[in-house]
């Protein structure tokens, strides 16, 4: 489809044709591969119930984890779960836990997370967990226990319309009220909500469809007609990218999560080698490309590097993989890269000239495109030898050299956040997984820790929930038990989701929760210091240095059943990180005591263009070589 | 902001009218005309909705339906290559005196009086925008009670079958 036409109707109607025929001709390749997914079990017809249909669809489908919470409408399943040899179940403490504990365990496994709640309260509860998952992508299915069919829409006991109220923030939404149906819609909903752009699906079972007998046999046929999924590019776009490609002297490589969830981080780095154009890599895709390679030049947007936000800024073409042009990154649209064609490759259509009209848009897996690309690449560059990059890579190298990504010190005797963060990263080390809430410790994370392996950095980057940290690190944790899994949370964060440190307790899931507690809700605060003239209404949160503590996250994590370790400075900081690293049978808590005053920079100040970046107050980056 | 006639086919199954209402509203575009019914295929209804809307904003609200699962195709109907009607009932004062007048003006029109009383009358008439807008300007001076219009029904001209064409691609 092309986008940079001007819009009339004739366009607009051929461009819709033209999505739905680039659909048909790959259909085959779509109805060829299995959408049925786990070990490929075949189940002869056998008589059960609408809940132990539930729990076997479940087993057949692989799942292998599962976090919820039982009530009364979701019960009868929970009874077959608990004889259950191939599902854990792992019972947490709010429902929200469970819905970001399942977007953890798909994020870091890229299997999908399971989570399970009961209707009404239960099922609201996961509302915040199913918009995060639809924001960033992340492949969940949540299945909710709901009243009577006979009593829907009576306004019966912990009765919610929770199929009409997630419609607009999942992927799809089933409701289920005949047991017959649930393998199939089980099934449908893990296709759906892995394959194309992945994203949370709902499944809401009826009590009485629970409860009522039926005939299971596996694999059911999943028939969802109105879904396509194109993953292979057009090799007309692919050649015209190409010739972009070869043309450019300024080309960047801007990268997404998407590349990430399509595993395409290895064909991503040939190809990049391969263009030798810089890279950026933004919230959703840290570690997408590893920090330490010399063509990475940073994370864009708000708070990105100078070296990466100049990057877009300055470019006369972005190769843009995955990523969709959102406002943190692009600051006032009109000024976005003002010079730069735009050359858009993603799985989701909608995507494409959403926010910035794409001269060249490429829609599929990007596992896929990213090698078709190089390849298309490959055979231009036979003909046309590509544009000398040097002057570019010389101007972004001078900008990582002169501003690379630092912090002042601190004058309040307290230490730097950025300081604990960085060293929390220095000494785990890149297997490690970072998971962050949302706030100033979330750009910080993003910017002081060094990523080189896609799924080792996880936060809530599209919805911004605070409090998605504990119970996402548990749900990482529990997918891979081998590997360190950092909370890295702040104290505003970590007093919205921190009572699964029950749960983590309990079910032995040894997360490290590093609170970086300055006592406030710190990116608000800045934000009162930099435009309300410091007056700081209602952030003041009491926890640290010099105040009540309440709570006292020590004394907290000891309730808990918790290692509780305090550290003041910054002398400690190591030997505090070393001790957390060192156990591993029960969670660590540690209340990093920082700063409140220390601010994310760069930053480019809400509603301005993203020229106007600053590495300090009030401080812009000098553009113009000096000699 | 220039109306565009969308004709959507859809899997018959519950809460598929609102996901696609919805999608509008979330945009903010005026839903002018909506009709719903089943097609030639069991299970697959369509939905023809003529709504207000800008080129550009169009393309995007019709990618955003494209997404939603139950929706299988969508194509924009133009005027110029289709045939769009609408279907009114219009309830008319018509009393001994003006009941000729009325019912002449009707038959003018091709449309029936399906309904007579003592003082009025109910007309009903197919026919493009333009017909019921002029119809409507006839029967005003005798005093129009009560007006009920379906939304606007519209189908491509020629031989191409839209529902032929997603029939094929599901059972490919």
């Amino acid at each position: 489809m092309s986008n940079s036409t001007p819009a009339n109707p004739a366009s607009v109607a051929k461009s819709i044709n033209r999505t739905k025929d680039a659909a048909a001709a790959v259909s085959s390749v779509v109805e060829a591969s299995n959408p049925v997914q786990g070990p490929n079990n075949i189940v002869a017809p056998t008589q059960m119930t609408g809940s132990q249909a539930i729990v076997r669809s479940l087993e057949e489908l692989g799942v292998k984890d599962v976090f919820g919470l039982p009530g009364g409408a979701i019960l009868p399943t929970y009874d077959p779960l608990m004889d259950s040899t191939k599902i854990n179940h792992i019972l947490v403490r709010h429902e929200q836990g469970a819905g970001h504990a399942a977007q953890g365990y798909a994020m870091v496994s890229g299997e999908v997370g399971v989570c399970i709640a009961t209707s009404g309260p239960g099922a609201t509860n996961l509302v915040t967990a199913l918009a995060d998952a639809n924001m960033d992508s992340v492949p969940m299915v949540a299945i909710t226990g709901q009243v009577n069919s006979a009593f829907i829409g009576s306004d019966a006991f912990q009765e919610a319309d929770i199929v009409g109220i997630t419609m607009p923030i999942t992927k799809h939404a089933f409701l289920v009220t005949n047991a017959e149906d649930i393998p199939r819609t089980l099934a449908s909903a893990f296709y759906l909500a892995q394959t194309g752009r992945p994203g949370p699906v709902l499944v809401d079972i009826t009590k009485d469809a629970q409860q009522s007998d039926m005939t299971f046999s596996w694999p059911p046929k999943v028939d969802l007609p109105g879904y396509r999924v194109v993953t292979r590019g057009h090799n007309k776009q692919l050649r015209e990218a190409a010739k972009l490609i070869a043309s450019a002297t300024r080309p960047v490589l801007y990268v997404g999560g998407g590349v990430i969830k399509a595993n395409a981080h290895e064909q991503l780095k040939e190809f990049a080698e391969f263009v030798n154009a810089p890279v950026v890599t933004t919230l959703t895709a840290r570690g997408a490309f590893p920090d330490s390679h010399e063509q990475h030049v940073g994370m864009p947007g708000m708070h990105g590097a100078v070296s990466a936000v100049t990057a877009l800024q300055q470019s006369d073409l972005l190769i843009t993989l995955g990523a969709r042009f959102d406002d943190r990154v692009t600051g006032v649209l009109s000024t976005f890269a003002p010079n730069a064609k735009v050359i858009h490759a993603d799985i989701d259509p909608a995507e494409i000239s959403k926010n910035r009209v794409a001269d060249v848009p490429i829609v599929g897996s990007l596992d896929e495109i990213i090698p078709q690309l190089h390849e298309a690449c490959a055979s231009r560059f036979e003909n046309e030898a590509q544009q000398d990059l040097a002057g570019w890579w010389g101007l972004l190298n001078r900008l990582r050299e002169t501003y690379p990504i630092g912090y002042t010190e601190t004058h309040d005797g307290l230490s730097a956040p950025q300081n604990v963060i960085g060293r929390i990263g220095e000494l785990t080390g890149p297997k490690g997984v970072y998971v962050a809430g949302v706030g100033q410790h979330q750009m910080w994370a993003a910017q002081f820790v060094k990523y080189e392996r896609p799924r080792s950095w996880l936060n809530s980057a599209g919805l911004g929930t605070m409090g998605y940290s504990v119970p996402a690190a548990m749900g990482a944790k529990v997918a891979q038990p081998d590997r360190v899994v950092w909370a890295i949370d702040g104290d505003g964060c970590f007093q919205m989701t921190n009572q699964e440190l029950a749960t983590c307790v309990i079910n032995r899931i040894p997360i490290k929760v590093a609170i970086i507690n300055n006592s406030s809700l710190g990116m608000v605060r800045q934000w009162q210091t930099l435009f309300y003239d410091g007056r700081y209404s209602n952030t003041d949160l009491n926890t640290g240095h010099g105040t009540a503590r309440i709570p006292d996250f020590v004394k907290l994590a000891d309730a808990y059943g918790c290692v509780g370790l305090r550290c003041e400075r910054d002398e400690d900081i190591d030997a505090t990180i070393q001790k957390a690293l060192e156990i591993n049978d029960r969670p660590v808590v540690i209340d990093f005591v920082v700063s409140a005053d220390s601010m994310v920079w760069p930053m480019v100040p809400s509603g301005v263009s993203n020229d106007q970046i600053q590495i300090a107050r009030g401080m812009t980056p000098e553009w113009e070589e000096e000699d | 902001m220039a109306k565009h006639t969308l004709s959507v086919l859809v899997e018959d199954v519950p809460g598929v009218l609102t996901r696609v209402a919805s999608l509008f509203a979330r945009r903010a575009f005026n839903i002018h005309s909506l009709a719903v019914g089943p097609t030639e295929i069991a299970g697959i209804s369509r939905m023809t909705v003529v709504v207000d809307a800008e080129g550009d904003s169009l393309e995007q609200v019709t990618k955003q339906l494209n997404k939603l699962v139950n929706v299988i195709k969508i194509v924009e109907l133009l005027p110029e290559t289709s045939v769009q009607r609408d279907h009114i009932m219009i309830k008319v004062r018509a009393d001994a005196a003006t009941r000729l007048q009325v019912t002449q003006a009707a038959e003018l029109f091709r449309a029936s009086v399906i309904d007579v009383s003592t003082d009025s009358l109910v007309v009903e008439a197919t026919g493009n925008a333009a017909k019921i807008e002029a119809l409507l300007a006839v029967l005003e001076p005798f005093g129009i009670r009560e007006i009920v219009q379906a939304g606007t029904l519209a189908v491509g001209r020629g031989t191409k079958s839209m529902s032929d064409r997603a029939l094929k691609t599901l059972s490919a």
